[in-house]
């Protein structure tokens, strides 16, 4: 009992040591706070601009003088912005599904059946992100220009269609799925796609979801390639029309902040909904113990 | 049900070979149960069986037919898996119906051939549970009611209980056991430990190293080992061995002779098997003297191991009249209990 007192005592001391008054946890949250700051501000900056005046752009207050939702009223008024917003959406919406379909679908065959070449292949996959993407514009330009691909939305979106990095990554997740589920469902009559669709990828929906994010912000925000392939006014995406608002006399910041300000909202979304899988998917057992 | 052949059956790796040959008929209806340490063949033999492994050679029979290239849902065969393998993100309706999602049959009689094999398992109440809902016992219900569902042919068990606790394996042992009295469907049941083996089976295998070294009731396993490995694994504790030699009287063991007939030319090496059990600790002059070096109670019993010139033996002791530690004791065991076999382990009979 004595033991139990003193081993109490020696707790609330250590919780009492950790405590705010401890320099090294005042430390911790200073830094973090910094960080906190380094991160929200564009953000704060971006939403304050998206109310203000052109006169009031180039302040650094970041509550107006005049606060204003014209800018919002213009942009959505403005039925090029949702003919990008609306392209956006539509070439991020296709990419993700197809790269999370072929990513994963690759992954699980790379990770789970074995085949001659199988490690050069995978390699081989692995090595393409070691380019940098200024580096594969060019035949990427010169590919949609021999099959004619420039200024259309197949052109924008096939580079993307399957990554290197989610392939990567939904290897490593299978690698986590035993093989007695795949087994067990061979046996109960599936064949390998049934047994990938059915089995399989329900067991890695955390990464899907992750995967998911990151390619769907990726092609959302995506400027270069998209600005590359497209000639016409209509197939810009959003990233590629926001710079329409910089002309040669003038940048007019308030509506690029106004169309970036709306342009999150998507992500956030997509990032609430798949968010929500990912915990659900953490959640699963059911294996022993 | 159906018949079950294997002939000249053989794995290799390239050119590593890890099955050598193994030839077994098992009849319809049979419970029979490989055993063997870990590394023997066993659960590859299982799975070539199941059609998850390729034959390098021989033939695979079920029910007359040759199934070396079926492919596992063509065989007929249901399995259940050591780590379960019930699928986390469907219900316990639905991990069981798995099987029946090819089957051509109206959605209803699915429903009911899912509700029967969940009372047979008492799991009714649980059909609409995740997994993760369940316990141990429960899950591994779950595993052999998805095996049953589908009505197969033959049932095959890779160590399905050796996740379980102590206790829980005893209750699934008689459970299993129960269920296959009621369905009366040919099962192969794999496993490493011996006792799970002698409890279950109408017939047990025996293997290691690739090669089957016994096939026979649990009954001649243990009271007529084939050879020294099979009297060693199969027996709690394990069967004592003795170096001895032949003579003109009998088998001379520990510096004693023990008068029994034996084939073999005197002076010949032999080993000695004795079942501690036939070994009985008394304090009147027996075959063996020696001094008590371990005691281990048991409750019902005690496993005495006693030193006898330099060769440890264990005998079994009454549990509530053990003989004291370091005590001077006697061994005497029946003549007809001994169990000889030659310098290659082979028994002598």
């Amino acid at each position: 009992m004595t033991e139990i007192r003193a081993s109490s005592a020696a707790l609330m001391q250590t919780r009492a040591a950790k405590g705010p008054r401890d320099p090294w946890s005042v430390l911790r949250w200073t830094l973090l706070a910094m960080g906190a700051i380094v991160m929200v501000m564009p953000i704060v900056y971006m939403l304050s601009a998206s109310i203000k005046y052109p006169f009031e752009m180039y302040d650094l207050n970041i509550i107006p003088k005049e606060p204003t939702f014209e800018n919002y009223t213009y942009v959505l008024s403005d039925g090029r912005f949702l003919r990008w917003f609306g392209n956006s959406f539509l070439i991020a919406t296709l990419t993700t599904l197809s790269a999370v379909f072929f990513d994963a679908l690759v992954g699980y065959a790379l990770c789970k059946f074995t085949f001659r070449g199988r490690t050069f292949v995978f390699i081989a996959i692995l090595s393409t992100l070691m380019i940098p993407t200024e580096m594969l514009v060019i035949p990427w330009y010169l590919m949609s220009k021999s099959f004619g691909w420039l200024d259309t939305y197949w052109g924008i979106m096939f580079p993307g269609i399957m990554t290197a990095f989610g392939t990567f990554l939904m290897k490593q997740f299978f690698e986590t799925v035993p093989d007695d589920f795949l087994e067990a469902a061979r046996i109960d009559g599936l064949n390998e796609f049934q047994i990938w669709w059915s089995v399989a990828l329900p067991l890695v929906t955390p990464a899907l979801s992750a995967l998911a994010i990151f390619i769907f912000l990726g092609n959302w925000t995506a400027f270069l390639w998209p600005l590359i392939v497209t000639n016409s006014a209509e197939l810009y995406t959003l990233p590629v029309g926001l710079t329409t608002f910089s002309v040669e006399q003038a940048v007019e910041w308030e509506l690029i902040m106004t169309g970036a300000a709306l342009a999150t909202i998507p992500t956030l979304i997509v990032f609430l909904v798949f968010q929500r899988y990912i915990i659900r998917g953490v959640a699963m057992a059911g294996l022993k113990g | 049900m159906a018949t079950l052949s294997l002939h000249n059956l053989v794995k290799a790796y390239g050119k590593t070979e890890v099955l050598h040959g193994i030839n077994l008929d098992v009849a319809d209806g049979e419970f029979v149960v490989f055993v063997g340490p870990s590394g023997c063949g066993k659960s590859t033999t299982l799975r070539m069986i199941a059609g998850l492994e390729d034959v390098s050679g021989g033939e695979v029979r079920i029910g007359g037919a040759v199934v070396n290239h079926l492919e596992p849902k063509d065989r007929n065969i249901a399995m259940v898996f050591q780590n379960y393998a019930i699928y986390p993100h469907m219900s316990v309706r639905k991990n069981i119906g798995f099987g029946l999602r090819t089957a051509k049959m109206p959605k209803a009689d699915k429903e009911k051939r899912i509700e029967e094999v969940a009372a047979i398992l008492s799991m009714t109440e649980y059909l609409d549970r995740k997994p993760a809902q369940l316990s141990g016992g429960q899950r591994q219900r779950v595993a052999i009611g998805r095996a049953m569902v589908r009505d197969p042919a033959v049932f095959l068990f890779d160590e399905p209980l050796s996740n379980l606790d102590a206790q829980l394996r005893t209750q699934m042992r008689l459970e299993i056991k129960k269920l296959h009295q009621r369905v009366g469907t040919t099962i192969i049941f794999v496993t490493h430990d011996q006792v799970e083996a002698m409890t279950m089976a109408d017939r047990i295998v025996i293997m290691k190293d690739g090669h089957i070294q016994q096939v026979g009731t649990p009954a001649e396993v243990f009271h007529q080992p084939a050879n020294a490995f099979v009297a060693q694994f199969i027996g709690a504790p394990s069967m004592n061995m003795l170096q001895g030699r032949i003579t003109a009287d009998g088998i001379e063991v520990a510096g004693r002779v023990i008068a029994r007939k034996t084939p073999g030319a005197v002076g010949s090496a032999v080993t000695v098997g004795i079942r501690p059990d036939d070994l009985r600790v008394t304090p009147d002059a027996g075959s063996f003297a020696g001094r008590v070096s371990v005691l281990e109670p048991l409750g019902a019993e005690t496993l005495a191991y006693v030193d006898i010139g330099g060769q440890e033996v264990v005998a079994r002791a009454d549990g509530r009249t053990p003989p004291p530690l370091r005590a001077q004791v006697h061994l005497t065991v029946d003549p007809a209990n001994l169990h000889l076999f030659d310098a290659e382990g082979v028994a002598i009979r």
